[in-house]
């Protein structure tokens, strides 16, 4: 990572990302530039770095922050139409922390609206781009995030996982994106979208880079009473003991493609050549995973969702006479098809008469995925998964066919589930040149050590 | 599982919106075609089982009751409202 220094100014470091970030505007990776502030912080910085004052570790480094971050720069829309216009009085603690160590953020990016998706098409402001074919989708929800670390555009980006929204867009655009443990990093000023299963987390373009974000990021914050106290900066430094590496035989392979389970393939080898032990895993109920969270995660969404009305703030709907009507047009207007779909099943599966069918059945089958994964760390440090069944596909595919969209997720979703960690790792690209992506996935609170050991996962050139 | 047209229009005004015609097409279809893959969760045996709401390990602890500054204060919240008068916010009328 690239920080101010004295002979790389900040300000030099926020104009290069802004003219890169104005060189890639067609692949619609950002909703908002923060160039005015951008660069008065930067040379604040600059103006530190001169007198010799003490800076931050992120010095004048150019972020992007994925659009449901609450902060006073720029409107936070979480890419809605319910949301335009919105100011946000109050700073994100993530943001602010991030900020504290002299991080710069140039822009706000793009996202299904309330993180709703998998592909980034389901913003209001129009799709972004895949970093690798123009022709492809970002993945999602945080799309513009991965786009922008990809590009190079920026040295990290924010992004928030519910069912995979980190690690399949870093996957479909060869970044690292890391979910950390639930509870690990403040929710605080983050629209919310599942509250059982949201997590912040990043993209960087190193282990390292990852590294440094979660000492800064995590840890304990009174404004979110779901924050674990602090165990990330103490996490025991990481062992050069040779590891048991889990890898998940009764998952649904076939429906993998073949690409990636080569990918898969050739990295287990790595691991056997570098003396890591390889364990046949057997986890049944994870094909049940994301039914269960496309029961949960609706019904948590439809009740977070209320509170987008027409009143306090953000859009509403100018032709009401009463009130009734004037919160019925700003929720029929201001959502995008998806949220609805999320919402209406929200209400389904938490409906009287069937409530235990759907929502009872599913969170019991939360408690056997748990259950599963702990007896899974009970044999092995950690998981090798791919992220995605497929590589990125195409724009348009699968928007208007949400079963497709969502079958997308089935390899992410059980970890938002049990509230384990998962790093997504470049994996080299297929034969198209379109990135590979895996998951490491380890037990609750192996969020360094997680990172540490991806760098085993690398090839030496 | 049958999802008739009113089940559709029902959820919609438990959601708090209306749908259009093509809404109710589409988006009906769609519902469907959902709650018959999230369905499949009958073939699981749950028996015994107890449900997990959430996975934040803590247990709630309580604290002294103290007021606290806001980050935001009346002023800037009312900012964020379409329609303000006299510090309240104006709707439409409620009956």
């Amino acid at each position: 990572m690239k920080i101010a220094n004295k002979t790389v100014t900040a300000e030099r470091l926020v104009r290069d990302a802004l003219e890169k970030a104005k060189h890639f505007s067609d692949y619609h990776i950002f909703t908002f530039l923060n160039e005015e502030n951008a660069i008065k912080k930067a040379r604040e910085i600059d103006r530190k770095i001169a007198a010799g004052e003490k800076v931050g570790r992120l010095a004048g480094v150019p972020y992007a922050l994925k659009d449901n971050f609450l902060s006073p720069e720029g409107e936070t829309t979480a890419s809605a139409h319910i949301l335009e216009g919105f100011v946000s009085p109050v700073t994100a603690t993530a943001v602010k922390k991030l900020e504290d160590e002299g991080a710069i953020m140039i822009g706000r990016t793009n996202l299904d609206a309330f993180a709703h998706g998998s592909s980034t098409e389901n913003s209001y402001f129009g799709p972004t781009h895949n970093a690798f074919d123009f022709d492809r989708v970002a993945g999602g929800s945080s799309g513009g995030s991965a786009v922008a670390v990809a590009l190079d555009i920026v040295e990290f980006a924010t992004g928030t996982d519910t069912g995979g929204s980190i690690r399949q867009p870093a996957s479909f655009n060869g970044v690292y994106g890391l979910k950390p443990t639930y509870g690990c990093i403040s929710r605080y000023g983050v629209v919310a979208m599942a509250s059982s299963t949201d997590c912040v987390g990043f993209f960087a373009q190193t282990p390292d880079d990852m590294d440094v974000l979660m000492s800064i990021a995590s840890g304990q914050d009174s404004k979110d009473m779901t924050t674990l106290p602090d165990y990330y900066g103490s996490a025991e430094p990481e062992s050069t003991n040779k590891r048991r590496i889990g890898i998940i035989k009764d998952f649904d392979n076939e429906s993998v493609d073949p690409e990636i389970q080569k990918a898969l393939a050739q990295k287990v080898e790595l691991l056997r050549s570098r003396g890591h032990e390889i364990v046949d895993l057997s986890m049944p109920s994870l094909k049940y995973a994301l039914a269960a969270y496309y029961i949960i995660v609706p019904a948590e969404v439809a009740s977070n969702l209320s509170r987008y009305d027409g009143v306090r703030y953000g859009f509403r709907s100018k032709e009401s006479t009463t009130l009734n009507e004037l919160y019925d047009n700003t929720r029929s207007e201001g959502f995008m098809s998806e949220n609805k779909r999320r919402i209406m099943i929200g209400n389904f599966v938490l409906s009287s008469g069937f409530y235990d069918a759907y929502f009872l059945k599913a969170a019991k089958a939360r408690t056997l995925i748990i259950g599963e994964y702990e007896k899974a760390f009970s044999k092995v440090d950690f998981i090798l998964t791919p992220v995605s069944p497929n590589p990125a596909f195409k724009l348009g595919e699968k928007v208007n066919d949400p079963i497709a969209m969502y079958l997308e997720d089935m390899m992410s979703v059980s970890l938002n589930l049990a509230g384990v960690p998962g790093l997504a790792i470049p994996a080299g690209k297929n034969k198209t040149g379109l990135p590979i992506g895996l998951q490491l996935v380890g037990p609750r609170r192996s969020d360094k050590n997680l990172i540490q050991f991806s760098k085993e996962l690398e090839e030496n050139d | 599982m049958d999802i008739k047209r009113e089940d559709i229009i029902h959820l919609a005004e438990l959601s708090d919106f209306s749908l259009s015609e093509a809404e109710i097409t589409f988006l009906g279809g769609d519902l469907r075609g959902i709650i018959n893959y999230i369905s499949q969760l009958d073939q699981l045996n749950t028996d015994d089982i107890s449900p997990t709401y959430q996975v934040f390990e803590m247990k709630n602890v309580w604290r002294d009751d103290e007021i606290k500054e806001q980050e935001a204060n009346r002023e800037q919240l009312l900012k964020l409202t379409k329609d303000e008068k006299d510090y309240q916010i104006k709707v439409p009328k409620v009956l």
